[in-house]
């Protein structure tokens, strides 16, 4: 559809035209800021906590242990130099032998969900799923960072708490 | 966007309205005529999206 736009623009004599492939599927899938009628609505991404420890694959895991619980972290993800998440190290994993590399003992491939999910989408699957964590990333699989249940269920509880002092209902005088 | 390119979403004014870039105006596809794109200015340039590739 934006192609043809373009092309129909070009037609009418514009000059500079270009198209964004992405659209706006990869807009909102990288996290960025957007606006509507829809852009009030709590979305995982805002509270994926930006701070969880990553590795590269290569890295020995004596190390990566050191760091991650000196960060009091009980997990990394294991991720590329562009921060693309090929695995994740939990308890399991990071009690291995110090010797061996992250990407000999990672969990591979970790399910992940797009920053623009909304908590509430998030909260069910999480819940069906019977999930503390999600990992959020982008649509190429770049790490934005980890949203934990406690803190989702908590902007969820605030939303709800906002939208009911704004409209209340049958209160008392 | 930098050199004050002019956003254009080209899907229907419902989805526009719903979520749009930052920025952007509305122009839907099948309205995208003369007329319509008389808003545009011609000496900046125009970036058309709509939801991804199609």
């Amino acid at each position: 559809m934006s192609p043809r736009a373009a092309w129909r623009l070009e037609i009418m004599g514009f000059s500079n035209v270009f198209w964004y492939p992405g659209g706006k599927v990869d807009w909102t899938a990288a996290g960025l800021p957007f606006d509507g009628r829809l852009s009030g609505i709590p979305r995982v991404g805002d509270h994926a906590r930006r701070d969880v420890p990553t590795c590269l694959p290569e890295e020995r895991i004596a190390d990566v242990r050191e760091r991650v619980r000196g960060a009091n972290w009980n997990t990394c993800f294991v991720v590329t130099e562009d921060r693309v998440v090929v695995g994740r190290l939990q308890d399991e994993e990071l009690d291995a032998s110090g010797d061996l590399a992250a990407s000999e003992v990672m969990r591979n491939g970790p399910s992940t969900f797009r920053p623009d999910v909304t908590v509430h989408q998030t909260l069910d699957h999480m819940s069906e799923n019977d999930l503390t964590t999600m990992p959020v990333t982008t649509s190429e699989g770049r790490l934005i960072g980890l949203a934990l249940r406690e803190d989702l269920e908590a902007a969820h509880d605030r939303g709800v708490s906002a939208r009911t002092s704004s409209h209340p209902r049958g209160s008392a005088p | 966007m930098e050199r004050g390119a002019q956003i254009v979403e080209v899907l229907p004014s419902e989805e526009y309205e719903d979520v749009h870039l930052p920025g952007a105006m509305s122009i839907p596809l099948k309205e995208l005529e003369e007329r319509s794109a008389a808003r545009l200015r011609r000496d900046l340039p125009v970036v058309t999206y709509c939801d991804d590739f199609q």
